[in-house]
């Protein structure tokens, strides 16, 4: 099976219009980032908390956000997560908001509060079942000692009761309860739960209608440092890159496949930022794949075209590059189509926890792979025409963006000098 | 060429057979064999769920405890010594200034300084004959900083062993900035965990010299505004649970650094307390000590506040009881925490995220079904592209991948959502590294070489390309593993990993077996690429 026999494009004759598409994506992309004030950065580089939330039944986001409005918590973002049916949300708070209270999780505290006030209130002094942490549950069955374990030694009793305590939450958390149950009664599926324990628990316990089940608190110092490290480390491993081109192939390629991989991170933040996507740190990683990924077809595209310099070193470069282009575009469109197939798997299935890490991945895949022949490419190709240029003139005579001075001037007569890549051995 | 097949066939035997050991080692059952799995294939706290905690130590309390020291042992000092003195005084955390002693008792105190004071430097203030300013030495502010930091450490991961976490993980964070990075797995409710790390639990036995006293103004009125040498006021709680305030020594006859032991445990009324044990000298030190203040009233100080005040009624010597309004709870921790040590430096909280059980476990899920989907789709194109390259590639694949996750487990890596982005790229390049070969062979193919010498130039040309691509990677690689912190390094462990087997398995293993196909081929016969 083939897909492409022997292609003839002329790549570097379209050279005018990859960077018409370039420079329109960057300007929109660039423009977005402006007009809405730069990055939306998530709460791992802002500073701030962050607390999910799924409710038992479908919550009144108006009558919560008067409730955080009580608390002082006046600009908090409250978002819907997944699925509505899930009955899931999403409250932040930035740091501003959270700053005046000295404790890291204050701002989760009185979500709690305002949430407690609102869904939660249970009987006085008893506990909420579905907020304790096995540790809080299993002290109160050894207080409690529902099934008269106190004879066989502390030991027994504590280890016994700990993991029924840590039998009941894995039951609480896993789906379709996820971290919610309705009734003590249900318990009874975990083995090792009797009428004894459900009626002693009922008596510290009380089941509220909500769980938080995943917090993230980011204090003000923490934030900025991070973003500045992940942005310092990526520079230099691109420094990496640069030198290691540099010294396999020729300075320029290495500058030339430093800026194509700076364009497809440029764009990609722009999309991220059309569609209000927020930088995270595992947002961050897959920007990482992104710049492998973009290297990795850059330099399979350079690769071919140092073989043909050195095989063929009379041919018109421009010539040469495009033909390198074809020789390896079969190849170009079989990886870059089945990372392709892959990472949109990630991106259709793989879930909202990852949906901004996948859609990285699915636009850097394209943006990775046009890049290497829109503009690097040519990039390789104008340097190497200025060089020419600067010797055939002998020294600056014309060093201008003008077309290349090659021996015979391209453009006119493109189509007659194309001839069968294979054939020219 | 049979022979040197034979012989690369068998290294590759070994290495499938070394990975698949690493992954599931010797399983007698099935059940075993799923415990084996994940007991050795580690996932990150944001695939498996629990909590992370970002903290400060903040060093400079440490430094704050020594120089507090110091102006007591050096007041201590002058007076034994019956060198007159204005004022010994911490100006800050490394300087004391000594006001008001006569010209002619200098050298005693310059003596007297290098003798019990040598990590302090005594200069000369301008301007005044009378006075010197003392310096802690720049090393030792370092070592007292480092020894602190480490100690802090060392404090903090026995109190999470001594809560019965599962394969806590508690290291350095940053560099040189004094933090440390937790992760507790399958917490999810951390509050309980937070206020055990944080709490310095100070345990302090010190003779109380006056009070209770109902607020402070009402203890200083009744010294006339100064408190006599050597003592300081602390607050607590009367028995009617009412604020009070008690005068005791500055210097503690007994610390928590003198325990053995301590368990909780109830009083005669019921309630619960802490017992302590002494050690042997600090057995002996109290027993003295309690002798000598029989009648006196004995406070008994955490965290500089008096939980209560019992009246010493005979010789004490190697237990007692720490009482207050306590429940079973508190006392529980306070044993805990007192059996660990005392923090040497407070702490504070930089950062926190708790990974709820379900969040991971439906990440996972998820994740993995979307990889299978994506990693089974490029098998079978593979396959229907090439047909019978197809196989080499799938191979190849297959054992990048089965090696990646054998490293993993060897080397104890962990595996997070990052760490699977590293997969997702060592795939894509895996994919790319066959494809290259394949295409290359198809060229050398068309070009009329016969199929020997079209493989051997297929692999030969790819190959360079290939070197190229994944060095610059793990060069970067390199470099985000070195810095970088958490998903950075994540990402990077499992890239590099991946390349390096990439390497092995499309290149050397899909060479052996296009090897083999040739061998067995009929002259003449098309080869399936």
């Amino acid at each position: 099976m083939e897909f492409f026999h022997n292609p003839q494009v002329d790549w570097m004759g379209k050279k005018k219009y990859f960077i018409v598409v370039s420079v329109i994506l960057l300007i929109a992309g660039i423009a977005s980032i402006i007009v809405k004030h730069g990055l939306q950065y998530g709460i791992d580089f802002r500073g701030g908390t962050l607390v999910y939330v799924k409710f038992a039944h479908n919550p009144d986001l108006d009558a919560i956000r008067r409730q955080l409005d009580q608390e002082n918590l006046h600009r908090a973002t409250l978002v819907r997560y997944d699925a509505e049916s899930k009955h899931e949300i999403m409250i932040g708070l930035d740091l501003q908001t959270t700053a005046s209270q000295n404790a890291l999780d204050a701002g989760k505290q009185a979500i709690v509060k305002a949430l407690t006030n609102l869904y939660g209130r249970g009987p006085a002094g008893k506990i909420d079942f579905n907020n304790a942490g096995a540790q809080t549950i299993a002290d109160h069955l050894l207080v409690n000692d529902p099934l008269r374990l106190a004879g066989k030694g502390a030991d027994v009793a504590q280890n016994t009761y700990s993991r029924l305590a840590q039998a009941m939450v894995n039951y609480r958390n896993t789906p379709p309860r996820e971290g919610l149950i309705a009734n003590f009664s249900d318990l009874s599926a975990v083995p090792g739960v009797n009428n004894q324990v459900i009626s002693d628990l009922e008596k510290d316990f009380y089941l509220s209608q909500f769980s938080v089940f995943n917090t993230q608190i980011v204090g003000p110092k923490v934030g900025a440092k991070l973003r500045q490290q992940a942005l310092y480390v990526v520079l230099a491993g691109l420094a990496a890159m640069l030198v290691y081109v540099w010294f396999r192939f020729e300075l320029i390629f290495g500058v030339a496949a430093i800026i194509a991989t700076f364009h497809d991170v440029i764009i990609t933040l722009g999309i991220f930022s059309l569609l209000n996507k927020e930088i995270t740190l595992t947002v961050i990683a897959a920007f990482l794949t992104l710049i492998g990924y973009s290297m990795n077809d850059t330099i399979v595209t350079f690769d071919r075209i140092r073989e043909n310099m050195h095989l063929n070193k009379r041919e018109n470069f421009r010539d040469l590059v495009n033909r390198s282009i074809n020789q390896v575009l079969s190849r170009t469109i079989l990886t870059s189509g089945l990372t392709f197939i892959a990472v949109l798997a990630l991106f259709l299935f793989g879930g909202e926890v990852i949906h901004g890490f996948s859609l990285v991945l699915v636009v850097g895949v394209i943006i990775g792979t046009y890049s290497s022949f829109a503009i690097a490419s040519p990039l390789v190709l104008y340097w190497e025409d200025r060089a020419r240029a600067t010797a055939y003139g002998g020294g600056g005579v014309k060093k201008s963006v003008a077309p290349a001075p090659a021996p015979q001037p391209a453009g006119k007569d493109r189509r007659a000098k194309r001839e069968p890549a294979g054939a020219r051995r | 060429m049979e022979k040197s097949i034979r012989n690369r066939t068998i290294l590759i035997i070994i290495v499938v057979l070394v990975c698949i050991f690493g992954i599931i080692g010797f399983p007698s059952t099935f059940q075993r064999l799923k415990d084996n799995i994940t007991d050795r294939i580690k996932l990150g706290l944001d695939l498996k769920g629990g909590t992370y905690l970002v903290l400060q130590v903040h060093v400079e309390d440490a430094v704050n405890t020594t120089s507090d020291l110091a102006v007591s042992r050096l007041r201590d000092d002058l007076r034994t010594r019956n060198i007159p003195y204005a004022e010994v005084r911490k100006t800050d955390a490394t300087h004391i200034m000594i006001k008001g002693i006569p010209q002619n008792r200098w050298e005693e105190v310059q003596a007297l300084a290098q003798d019990q004071f040598p990590d302090w430097y005594v200069e000369r203030v301008a301007g005044d004959p009378t006075s010197r300013l003392m310096t802690l030495k720049t090393s030792e502010v370092a070592t007292i900083k480092n020894d602190a930091y480490t100690e802090a450490m060392a404090t903090i991961r026995r109190r999470v062993d001594a809560l019965g976490i599962t394969e806590p993980e508690i290291a350095e964070y940053g560099q040189g900035s004094y933090e440390l990075v937790v992760e507790l797995p399958g917490v999810s409710d951390p509050t309980r965990v937070k206020d055990i790390i944080q709490s310095t639990a100070m345990l302090e036995l010190k003779i109380v010299r006056g009070g209770p006293y109902s607020s402070k103004e009402e203890a200083m009125a009744s010294f006339g505004g100064v408190l006599p040498p050597d003592t300081e006021l602390l607050p607590g709680t009367s028995d009617s649970g009412a604020p009070a305030w008690y005068l005791v020594d500055r210097i503690a006859a007994i610390t928590g650094r003198d325990l053995s032991g301590a368990e909780p445990s109830q009083d005669a009324n019921g309630r619960p307390d802490v017992n302590f044990t002494l050690t042997r000298a600090g057995a002996s030190r109290f027993a003295e000590i309690t002798q000598r203040n029989i009648g006196k009233q004995l406070a008994i100080i955490l965290d500089n506040r008096v939980q209560s005040a019992p009246v010493i009624e005979n010789q004490i010597s190697d237990r007692g009881q720490i009482e207050g309004n306590f429940t079973t709870q508190q006392v529980a921790d306070l044993a805990l925490k007192l059996r660990s040590g005392a923090l040497p430096a407070s702490i504070s909280y930089l950062q926190e995220q708790t990974v709820g059980p379900s969040l991971g476990a439906d990440s996972i899920r998820h994740g993995v079904e979307a990889c299978i989907i994506g990693f089974v789709a490029i098998l079978l194109f593979m396959l229907v592209y090439y047909r019978g390259a197809g196989v080499n590639a799938d191979v190849a694949l297959i054992l990048n991948l089965l090696i990646l996750i054998a490293a993993l487990a060897y080397f104890g890596g962990v595996l997070t959502l990052p760490g699977i982005a590293g997969v997702i790229l060592t795939v894509g390049m895996g994919v790319d590294s066959n494809v290259l070969i394949f295409e290359r062979i198809r060229e050398e193919l068309r070009m009329g070489k016969t199929a020997p010498a079209a493989v051997a130039g297929g692999f030969d040309h790819a190959f360079k390309t290939i070197i190229d691509t994944h060095v610059t990677t793990v060069a970067a690689a390199a470099i985000l593993f070195t810095f970088g912190t958490g998903p950075v390094k994540g990402f990077a462990v499992t890239l590099t990993i991946g390349l390096v087997a990439n390497l092995f398995t499309s290149v050397f293993v899909s060479r052996v077996i296009f090897d083999y196909v040739l061998s067995r081929r009929e002259r003449g016969e098309a080869l399936s690429v």
